[in-house]
């Protein structure tokens, strides 16, 4: 590619960049993003378009679940208040260039962590704050009990632009079973499709599975097969470039898994102020400075954990109680068999 | 007085140059903050996705630009499907509409209002969603013409399987060839004698006689795969062999077609309105047949009118092919700027790749029609 083409190219970019103007020019000392939000008074948050339990709107208007918890919990960071988040929804597609352009600081959008999107898109994966893989839901009376009862000519339905449709395709290809891909931009559409009868088979990651199949008209005709074809790392993402600020998002989701490691809550977090452990003070804030490296007060991490609670209590309120996966699996604490670990905050 | 021409517009250049060089710069400043590198090698990798339809060979192993290339053939699948159809529809619903018969006439108003007047994506999700719920599983479905299958799967035809393909298709030629000859012929003995040959007869025997010909003398073989039903698990089934074409293209086909089609109409019936009525009669007079009529005097003339506003349609409906995306159906839109983008990252190369494929579909389309244009423009002798 010539130079002069390479700055016509670059000419297109601004569909994309115009309104990212240097939202991060020098690596300053400060965090640019951290300052922008402060000064706007709300943190810019990159949800789905519907996922029950990740991130869904109640009729009126209300953002709740896991996904949304993490852009909270940032918020009562920063700016004191839980609430003050600006949600924007997304689509899969839309999700990466809105991150990048600068139209949202934090993407928390079940979105899988993979070598590709981490280093080569401009993005910086943060943590993990749900451990998920990839599995099927078929109709319960369709006699199908198991990957292995797939047939040649099955037809599958799932969305465009995310790692189902690679894994999808390992998975037929591996198998050598021939299959009839039907993809949507939009994950409602994907499921109306399934629910009418246009696909045999809808493939996404398991906790969409079972959070969409609440959606569907009979839930109960649905069943999600036993198997789990792929690893799928769900965690928050923001834009490479400001290491404060993506240390700022990634110690607020550790703090609310620590939390939970310590037994704080959302009701006890005050009282752990007195407590005689030095890494409960620590994280309520009652000693050490840990505040500080992100240039906030010390009281941020008590502030997450008195109002929004810990990884714990967003987990149920928003995944267990509402019924859509009950059994926590490998989200639970390393304490207790899960996967859930997390560096010290000290 | 010259240089106060030029001034502004020299003022006007540079202020353009500048905004644009200031947007490049940005991007630039952007994209290298953000450790995004600028490219096209992504196109070589292999895509590793697959696409439910494509008209060449394609799996997930091939190439991103072999997957461009599957998203381009869809978009003008659906484009040409689209702009036969909603010509041939337009042509009859803008006729009828003048049409003495009350009936005729006010049911072409009435599509034309409904149609026209409803937003394309919302006809899109009604056609694709009301034909999923209203099609039968692949077990109970119905036969067709003793030969196809209407299904919420798909519509499953029979495949043709050809022998020598080749020699059918020089066959196919030569018909053309001699066509163009024979057409030439008449309209040279019409000029010197005033004798008329029956054109249209003499052309289709031709196109249909020539490969049939050729085909009962053994040049080339014809048979058919038929869909046959398959069952892929207790209460699941599909169809194997024919050609399974998708209910995703058949409804975002039909929508274009029934949308595109009533601006179409409102087209024709401007053209034919806007010839002046002693046309009509002075062609009468001279004693010609209203068939004659129609296509030596009306239609020549009412072409010309609606020739242009036709292509702006064309060039909508190709465009608006790309709502697509809405109903899984694999265009352009979906498969490169959709699926591809997400996986490589690579925004901004897509989407520039992207809108320079569509202005060059839209230039050829209207290139072509200019050119039709041109042709059919009265000569000034």
């Amino acid at each position: 590619m010539t130079k002069m083409f390479k700055h016509l190219f670059s000419l297109l970019a601004v569909f994309a960049l115009l309104f990212s103007l240097g939202t991060e020019a020098m690596a300053a000392k400060k965090s640019k993003t951290l300052k922008n939000t402060q000064k706007k008074g709300f943190v810019r948050c990159g949800v789905s378009q519907g996922l029950p339990g990740f991130s869904n709107a109640d009729a009126s208007g209300n953002w709740a679940g896991i996904d949304v918890d993490v852009c909270r919990a940032v918020a009562a960071a920063v700016l004191g208040d839980a609430g003050l988040v600006k949600f924007t929804p997304l689509s899969a597609k839309e999700r990466f260039t809105a991150l990048t352009s600068g139209e949202i600081d934090i993407l928390s959008r079940n979105t899988t962590w993979t070598l590709s999107r981490d280093a080569d898109i401009g993005l910086t994966f943060v943590g993990v704050n749900f451990y998920d893989g990839q599995g099927f839901m078929v109709r319960k009376d369709s006699g199908i009990n198991s990957v292995n009862d797939f047939k040649d000519g099955i037809s599958a339905c799932t969305n465009i632009g995310t790692t189902t449709e690679l894994n999808m395709r390992d998975f037929f290809t591996s198998r050598a079973i021939s299959y009839e891909p039907v993809a949507f931009e939009k994950a409602d559409e994907v499921v109306a499709a399934y629910d009418a009868g246009r696909c045999d088979t809808y493939t996404t990651d398991k906790s969409g599975l079972a959070a969409q199949r609440t959606k569907m008209k009979d839930p109960s005709a649905h069943i999600v097969l036993p198997e789990t074809i792929s690893k799928e790392p769900l965690g928050p993402v923001v834009r490479q470039g400001d290491s404060v600020w993506e240390d700022l998002v990634r110690w607020s989701l550790n703090v609310m898994i620590e939390a939970e490691e310590y037994g704080i809550t959302s009701s006890n977090a005050d009282s752990m102020k007195t407590s005689d452990n030095p890494q409960i003070k620590r994280l309520v804030g009652s000693e050490g400075e840990l505040g500080a490296a992100f240039g906030l007060d010390n009281e941020w991490s008590l502030r997450i954990i008195k109002q929004v609670g810990n990884y714990g209590e967003s987990y149920k309120r928003n995944i267990a109680d509402t019924g859509i996966l009950p059994d926590r699996g490998p989200n639970e604490l390393w304490t207790k068999g899960g996967i859930l670990y997390v560096p010290p905050a000290r | 007085m010259k240089r106060n021409r030029i001034l502004p517009q020299a003022i006007t250049l540079l202020f353009i140059i500048l905004i644009f060089g200031f947007f490049a710069m940005n991007a630039q400043v952007n994209m290298e903050n953000r450790g995004i590198e600028f490219g096209f090698g992504f196109l070589k990798q292999e895509a590793s996705f697959d696409i439910q339809f494509s008209l060449i060979e394609y799996d997930g192993s091939h190439s991103y630009a072999r997957a461009y290339l599957v998203g381009l053939l869809n978009t003008l699948l659906v484009a040409f499907i689209g702009i036969i159809l909603s010509t041939i529809l337009g042509i009859v619903v803008g006729v009828a509409r003048l049409s003495p018969n009350y009936l005729i006439k006010k049911t072409a108003a009435f599509y034309v209002e409904f149609f026209r007047n409803i937003p394309l994506l919302l006809q899109i999700f009604f056609w694709y969603f009301a034909a999923l719920r209203a099609l039968p599983m692949p077990e109970d479905a119905n036969l067709l013409l003793g030969s196809s299958f209407m299904t919420i799967k798909g519509f499953y035809t029979p495949a043709p399987v050809w022998e020598n393909f080749d020699i059918f298709f020089i066959t196919l030629i030569l018909a053309f060839i001699l066509i163009f000859f024979v057409n030439r012929y008449a309209k040279k003995k019409q000029e010197q004698d005033g004798k008329q040959l029956p054109m249209f007869l003499i052309s289709l025997s031709i196109f249909i006689g020539l490969p049939l010909l050729t085909f009962l003398s053994g040049g080339f073989d014809l048979s058919f795969s038929f869909p046959e039903l398959k069952q892929l698990a207790k209460t699941s089934y599909t169809f194997e062999g024919g050609v399974g074409i998708p209910p995703e293209l058949i409804a975002l086909a039909l929508a274009l077609t029934l949308y595109t089609a009533t601006f179409i109409a409102e087209n024709v019936r401007a053209g034919i309105q806007g010839i002046g009525i002693g046309q009509k009669d002075a062609a009468a007079s001279i004693g010609l047949t209203p068939a004659q009529v129609l296509k030596l005097v009306i239609m020549p003339q009412a072409l010309r009118i609606i020739i242009p506003p036709t292509t702006n349609q064309y060039l909508n409906l190709t465009k608006n092919s790309s709502l697509a995306a809405a109903i899984a159906y694999p265009d352009l839109v979906l498969v490169f700027a959709g699926t591809a983008m997400m996986q490589t990252g690579r925004a901004i190369e897509i989407v520039a790749i992207t809108m320079a494929t569509y202005l060059s579909i839209s230039l050829a389309i209207s290139l072509l029609m200019n050119w039709y244009n041109k042709r059919i423009e009265i000569k000034e002798k």
